[in-house]
């Protein structure tokens, strides 16, 4: 048997598994998802946003954990509890949202450790959360990022220019009859769904950096917004397809090896930025 | 007589325990091209979101026209001038409220191209917006406020940070457009390069100080309680252009 033939079935063996077959799917859909929504973020200059409900939602799994609720419903309640702490500070008290959003979701994921450490988790292994792992993936965890998937598509497909125009100049929108209040809020919906479906692969403490740096590259590389979405879009599911095959080859934790190989995206755009943008660019003439 | 578009009574606004507007009245009509100044501070841009609506008085009223459509062109500096989009994006992006498809559709492509040829920007549209000149980026968001079918613009500090000649084009798009039955509304600094060459003047200090023509406006009197200083008025080719009195002109004139 060749070399080539010995690596394709190398490559190919963890195919065999369900519990891979469910990581890669979820891991894919995973990283275009956080590519997507991390576009908004990345643009709204609320990357910080992404990794402190990561970090509060961490404290809702714990709790409802240790409660026996469902993990889902735990930490999107403790997430959006989070999230209306935050802005009843900001409007309460002259504190800057990035400093909220440190003392708040810092405290929910403390909060969460030491639940954690005292009585044990009756959830997912705390380890796979914060780091994630293949091997902590379900078929419900499959059917959750499918549909939080055609949520987010249809959220986009419908409200796009709304969107866009609340992320460009969210003053201007209103004043022109947006509904930029609705749309802020559904656009934080949509990240906590995002945070809480891509947990189980990309761990707690990595999600930020699946939120950011696909849309980071994709800025990189173009000055065309639905392009810049598109290829974020892309370049996250790259990242979690190899990541996670990279995950089981190397026997690490799947968030790692997902966040490293869109590192390397960030290199070799950075790398080769100029080329590569006159290649991708902007189109010359209108859309 | 003109149809009134908006029509502010008694309008006082407030952040947090300070004043920014006491008592203000005004009306834009249809057809007005009307230029708001003042210093910095004294309201300008307040008075600019409460008449759109998207400050709420603490007393008074804004009454506006039902079904108005209003387009508000911002200061260059509030814009992301990183943000990814290019011309066509930007001003695409305008026609935003109820159900819309995602890409500009074929019409709204026409529509886009012909603002964009009629503005000066013809074949600019897949441009990005920061490698645009300083007056090409301004009527880019012209473009946007045009799209969006509006009756009244807004401009905020249109000729902010712009030379001489840009300015000179920018004001002179905005008596074309106006003559072309746009209403505009806009707020300056810029006394002699812009507010001197509108048909009509409010001068605002938190309230209103004067209203009228650059004739009836622009007068010492008015504008030293408007600025809070001393400033002198000069006659040059049947225009007003006012200067500043520096002190010790007016202790030699004084002496």
């Amino acid at each position: 048997m060749s070399g080539g033939a010995v690596l394709a079935i190398d490559f190919l063996k963890p195919f065999e598994f369900e519990f891979f077959r469910n990581g890669i799917i979820v891991a894919t859909l995973a990283g275009a998802l956080c590519g997507v929504v991390g576009s908004y973020v990345v643009l709204r200059n609320m990357s910080y946003i992404g990794h402190g409900l990561s970090h509060a939602i961490f404290g809702g799994y714990a709790v409802a954990g240790l409660l026996g609720i469902n993990l889902f419903l735990g930490a999107g309640a403790w997430g959006l509890l989070a999230a209306l702490t935050i802005g009843a500070i900001v409007r309460s008290r002259p504190i800057g949202s990035d400093a909220a959003i440190g003392v708040v979701t810092t405290a929910a994921f403390a909060f969460g450790l030491v639940i954690v450490q005292i009585y044990g988790s009756n959830g997912p292994n705390a380890d796979a959360l914060l780091f994630g792992n293949v091997l902590g993936v379900t078929l419900a965890d499959v059917w959750l990022i499918i549909g939080v998937s055609i949520c987010a598509l249809a959220f986009i497909f419908l409200g796009y220019r709304q969107l866009l125009f609340t992320t460009f100049d969210a003053e201007v929108a209103k004043a022109t009859g947006v509904n930029t209040g609705l749309i802020d809020g559904l656009l934080m919906v949509l990240l906590s769904a995002t945070v809480i479906s891509t947990m189980n692969v990309l761990g707690v403490t990595l999600i930020a950096a699946s939120l950011v740096v696909p849309a980071v590259v994709a800025r990189m590389l173009t000055d065309s917004f639905p392009r810049m979405l598109i290829l974020a879009g892309v370049i996250g599911a790259v990242s979690g397809f190899v990541g996670m095959n990279a995950s089981y080859h190397l026997d690490v934790a799947s968030g790692p090896t997902i966040v490293l190989t869109s590192a390397v995206f960030f290199i070799v755009a950075f790398a080769a930025g100029v080329p590569l943008r006159r290649r991708i660019g902007v189109a010359h003439g209108a859309h | 007589m003109n149809e009134v578009f908006i029509q502010a009574t008694n309008l006082t606004v407030t952040y947090g325990s300070e004043p920014v507007l006491v008592e203000v009245d005004l009306e834009v009509a249809e057809g007005d091209l009307l230029g708001i100044v003042g210093p910095s501070g004294s309201g300008k841009s307040t008075l600019l979101k409460a008449l759109l609506g998207s400050v709420a008085p603490l007393s008074g009223q804004v009454e506006r026209r039902a079904g108005l459509t209003v387009g508000l062109v911002p200061q260059v500096e509030h814009i992301d001038w990183s943000f990814p989009v290019t011309v066509a994006e930007c001003v695409g992006m305008a026609r935003a409220r109820g159900w819309r498809t995602p890409w500009i559709t074929r019409s709204e492509r026409a529509e886009i191209c012909e603002i964009t040829e009629r503005l000066g920007l013809g074949g600019l549209e897949g441009r990005h917006i920061r490698d645009l000149s300083g007056g090409q980026q301004q009527r880019v968001f012209l473009a946007r406020a045009l799209f969006t079918d509006a009756k009244v613009i807004f401009l905020d500090e249109p000729t902010s940070g712009l030379d001489v000649r840009t300015r000179h084009e920018v004001l002179h798009l905005l008596g074309e457009l106006n003559e072309q039955g746009l209403t505009i509304v806009l707020t300056t600094h810029d006394l002699n390069g812009i507010a001197a060459h509108l048909p009509r003047i409010v001068c605002l200090n938190t309230t209103v100080i004067g209203e009228g023509s650059p004739n009836e406006v622009l007068i010492p009197d008015v504008l030293e309680r408007t600025y809070g200083s001393p400033m002198r008025v000069l006659e040059h080719g049947g225009m007003r252009v006012v200067v500043d009195s520096p002190l010790f002109l007016l202790d030699e004139k004084s002496a």
